[in-house]
């Protein structure tokens, strides 16, 4: 099937489905003769075929149904009238046309189909000939292909009724899947058509069934029967076999969304006076139909704004020195259980100042909380509810759905939206969607004697703290718990105040579940985790929608309901912009941080000393055992990660001493290029903003300058100072010192 | 005309459902809470693999909370394409009533219990009140 193009297959598929029509119509034909539509339907039919084989080079093919047409065309005219001798003939012709078509399946030739017999009896009744006897040579292969007659052809006994089952063909995909194993079928064979209620009670049973599973599967766990076991855990595999072919059967390929799409580009690119051309990649890309039917109008919507407000007009794209037509590409692809729908245009792009000026002209944010923002955050505003960039309404978009309700409708379905935008270079819109909505693989966990479930979908890991270790890796800053994973900062949220229960957590323990929502990290603080499991998606009545905290039920192994937990929605109710902690927080481009707001990690030293270190240049928190700490020469190291970094003690350097008692060090490491250096300090205070020049002017060894910090005067650190204080040859390159702050800072 | 309804009670008072509104009867199932909602929604119950969410009659009619050892029943009945289960004392007969015995409620009830009634059916011995479904499980 492979060597088949997809212009053949697509033909093959239509021409079944007409022949099946076309022996219907004969067979009608013969009752009443006159019947012109009929006679009109049939010469068409034909009439296509034989349009396409001519276009597609099938000579035989097209020779056959030549003929047939004159003969059709004749009898349409009323140049001659319908008698069995005609139905005969027309009948072979199908026939014909049948093997021929099979032929062009198998091998994708028409091969060595003998047609001449078939072409000289329907040439001879054009001749106006008696018809030879009836003999058909191409009758034996056709009846294999057949089910069953079930509309009875008087004559022609050697033709069988080649009147099609209600069979046809869904999608041209799944044959080619099942032409690919080497069994050879037939087009009409190997697909069928199945009614949607169908499927969807099917989807619903295995549901249940997985529900089922669940059930016997915990119970068998506890009566430790082995033979039960077996058949459970047999049962275990069975359901979720049973569970993929059914998803399977209700996956499509996106071009049946995208396949009306083209129609909508070339009407609305002509309304708006603009030159576009669509390209689409990775149309084979299968979703669950009703996540299709789902993401429909969301995605009419994108290319309908793309077009209009995405793309220029041609003048102004010729002005900017672009091409006249513009580009509006699709693409879509799967990408970690998910699928991802892009809709990119390469027109003006969106200015992000522009859109951060109307959202604080909408009062949908404050000029202060736009200068938290990055330019990508700013970007993302485009979605809030309330806001509209086009200048004008126009009859294209603007009406009904506007971007929050695509933004909504996604996130309903538990996919994600995203815009990026180059200005000048255009817009791209990236949707991610679930592969399907019925089933999920989720985390079942305990807060307050409850279960939970959240989709693994935002599971990124878990971290399980004895008390011991929890009480010094959960810290405070200024009221809000971090958690330093991998050194890393990680902003912890407590499930049970979120939720506003008590924990029944009293030892101490901490158990955290790391999520990822929105581009952004953060740990939930759980009582316990209990499983991974399958679980059904039930949704929630209207009133708890309402809450935003759930995404909906599901029922557990012992028939319980647990809710499952928007992950989504948490984030962005419990966690403030700037308390985020972003994707690239360990990015190394501190002059792009300086650019903001600076922000300073205040570090305890001996005798009460605070001093601030810029965060930009810290890239990781540790702590390390003080027997670890050795000795090159009169330097002291540690072994960090597969290197040596240098250690500097700030207390030492400063001549405090240290309050700190224990064997650990606290040290902040500190990296440029790949050279690091482990900065050790008595403990972490806090992690402030400040937006304040330093005030510079009492200046001691090894210090910048001070600042403010919550009404207390803090040493600002001058990093390269102390750092070439523990190694001379930390900076190799011998720039200036002034070029050398501005990095550090 | 008359309207055949389902009738319950809640704090001693008797009120009725349009039959037809009713899915089925049931005994108190297990339920799961629901932190954050609205105090009138209880909880969500399993019912043969639907969840349905469970309403608190006596919060959302503002009467006092039911004692603690009493077990609920179940009413389950559709609303706009949604099952719902209402927490009720008891559960009473399905009774035909007369549209002339109907009466809207009188103006001096006030709050909630006038709010969620569509009026009240005078029996003999003591008052039906009708509760108008729709709006007494809107959120």
């Amino acid at each position: 099937m492979d060597d088949i193009d997809e212009i053949v297959q697509e033909f093959l598929v239509e021409s079944h489905e007409n022949l099946d029509q076309l022996d219907r119509d004969l067979v009608a034909l013969e009752r009443e003769p006159e019947s012109r539509d009929l006679l009109g339907s049939i010469f068409r039919t034909i009439h296509t075929i034989k349009g396409t084989s001519g276009f597609l080079a099938f000579g035989r093919l097209e020779s056959v149904t030549h003929v047939g047409e004159n003969l059709l065309a004749r009898l349409r005219d009323g140049k001659m009238s319908m008698s069995p001798q005609t139905t005969d003939v027309l009948l072979a012709m199908v026939d014909a046309v049948r093997d021929l078509l099979a032929a062009i399946e198998q091998t994708g030739a028409e091969g060595d189909t003998d047609v001449s017999g078939v072409v000289a009896r329907i040439t001879a009744i054009l001749d106006g000939k008696a018809p030879e006897p009836v003999t058909e040579v191409e009758a034996g292969v056709v009846a294999g292909l057949l089910p069953e007659p079930p509309v009875e052809v008087a004559p022609a006994p050697a033709t069988p009724a080649p009147v099609a089952a209600p069979v046809a063909q869904a999608a041209p995909e799944p044959v080619a899947e099942h032409e690919e194993h080497g069994h050879r079928r037939t087009v009409a064979e190997s697909s069928i058509r199945v009614d949607v209620d169908l499927l969807d009670t099917l989807m619903r049973l295995v549901g249940e069934l997985v529900l089922t599973r669940n059930q016997v599967v915990r119970q068998a766990g506890d009566l430790q029967d082995v033979d039960l076991m077996r058949s459970s855990q047999r049962l275990n595999l069975i359901a979720s076999e049973l569970q993929e072919g059914v998803m399977k059967t209700r996956m499509q390929p996106i071009d049946n969304l995208w396949s009306k799409l083209p129609r909508v580009v070339r009407d609305l690119g002509a309304n708006c006076g603009k030159q576009v051309s669509l390209t689409m990649v990775g149309k084979e890309t299968e979703l669950d139909r009703t996540l299709l039917e789902a993401v429909k109008d969301p995605l009419t919507h994108l290319v309908r704004n793309g077009v209009d407000h995405g793309l220029e007009s041609p003048e102004e794209r010729v002005a900017a020195g672009k091409p006249a037509e513009g580009v509006l590409t699709l693409r879509a692809y799967h990408q970690g259980g998910q699928v991802v729908v892009e809709v990119s245009d390469d027109g003006a792009g969106i200015d992000s100042e522009k859109v951060a000026a109307k959202a604080v002209e909408r009062g949908l944010r404050t000029q202060a909380q736009i200068a938290q923002m990055s330019p990508t955050d700013i970007l993302q505003l485009i979605f809030v509810a309330g806001f509209s960039t086009a200048a004008a309404v126009t009859n294209v978009s603007g009406r009904g759905v506007g971007m929050d309700v695509v933004k909504t409708n996604i996130e309903g379905i538990g996919g994600t939206i995203e815009v990026e935008s180059v200005v000048g270079r255009g817009t791209t819109c990236r949707l991610r969607i679930p592969l399907t909505l019925a089933i999920v693989p989720a985390l079942t966990v305990e807060c307050a004697g409850d279960r939970y479930a959240i989709p693994q979908v935002s599971l990124l890991e878990l971290v399980s703290l004895d008390a011991d270790r929890a009480a010094n890796a959960v810290e405070d800053i200024n009221g809000a718990s971090v958690y330093r994973l991998r050194g890393t900062l990680l902003p912890l949220v407590r499930l049970a105040e979120v939720l506003g229960v008590e924990s029944d957590r009293s030892d101490g323990h901490v158990v955290i579940a790391v999520l990822q929502a929105e581009g952004k990290r953060f740990g939930l603080v759980i009582d316990r985790v209990l499983s991974t499991e399958e679980i059904v998606v039930k949704p929630l009545g209207s009133q708890m929608k309402a809450i935003g905290t759930y995404s909906g039920a599901t029922i557990l192994g012992d028939g319980r309901v647990a809710l499952i937990l928007d992950v989504q929605a948490l984030a962005r109710r419990v966690l403030n912009a700037d308390a985020l902690d972003q994707d690239d927080s360990d990015d190394h481009d501190s002059r792009a941080a300086a650019a903001e707001s600076l922000r300073l990690l205040v570090a305890g030293l001996g005798g009460g000393r605070k001093v601030a270190i810029p965060l930009s240049s810290v890239t990781r928190l540790e702590n390390f055992d003080q027997s670890a700490v050795e000795r090159i020469g009169n330097r002291e190291v540690v072994q960090y990660r597969g290197g040596i970094l240098p250690v500097v003690r700030l207390n030492s350097y400063y001549g405090a001493i240290s309050d700190r008692e224990g064997d650990e060090l606290v040290v902040v490491i500190y990296t440029v290029g790949d050279r690091s250096v482990a900065i050790a300090v008595d403990e972490i205070v806090d992690i402030v903003d400040e937006d304040t020049e330093f005030h510079a002017e009492v200046t001691d060894h090894g210090v910048l300058g001070s600042t403010l910090v919550r009404d207390r005067i803090v040493e600002v650190l001058d990093v390269r100072a102390a750092i070439l204080s523990a190694d001379p040859t930390f900076y190799t390159a011998s720039d200036e010192y002034g070029a050398e702050l501005q990095e550090t800072m | 005309m008359s309207t055949r309804l389902v009738t319950f009670t809640l704090d001693g008072r008797l009120f009725g459902v349009e039959v037809n509104a009713v899915q089925e009867v049931l005994r108190g199932q297990p339920q799961t809470r629901i932190p954050l909602a609205p105090e009138s929604v209880s909880g969500l119950i399993n019912l043969r693999g639907q969840v349905l969410s469970a309403v608190e009659l006596r919060a959302r009619l503002g009467l006092p909370d039911r004692d603690a050892d009493q077990e609920p029943m179940l009413v389950v009945v559709r609303v706009a394409g949604e099952t719902i289960a209402l927490l009720v004392d008891s559960i009473g007969a399905v009774m035909d009533v007369d549209d002339d015995q109907f009466e809207l409620p009188p103006d001096t009830l006030s709050g909630p219990s006038r709010e969620f009634l569509h009026g009240a059916y005078k029996l003999d011995s003591q008052l039906l009140l009708a509760l108008d479904v729709d709006r007494a499980v809107a959120a």
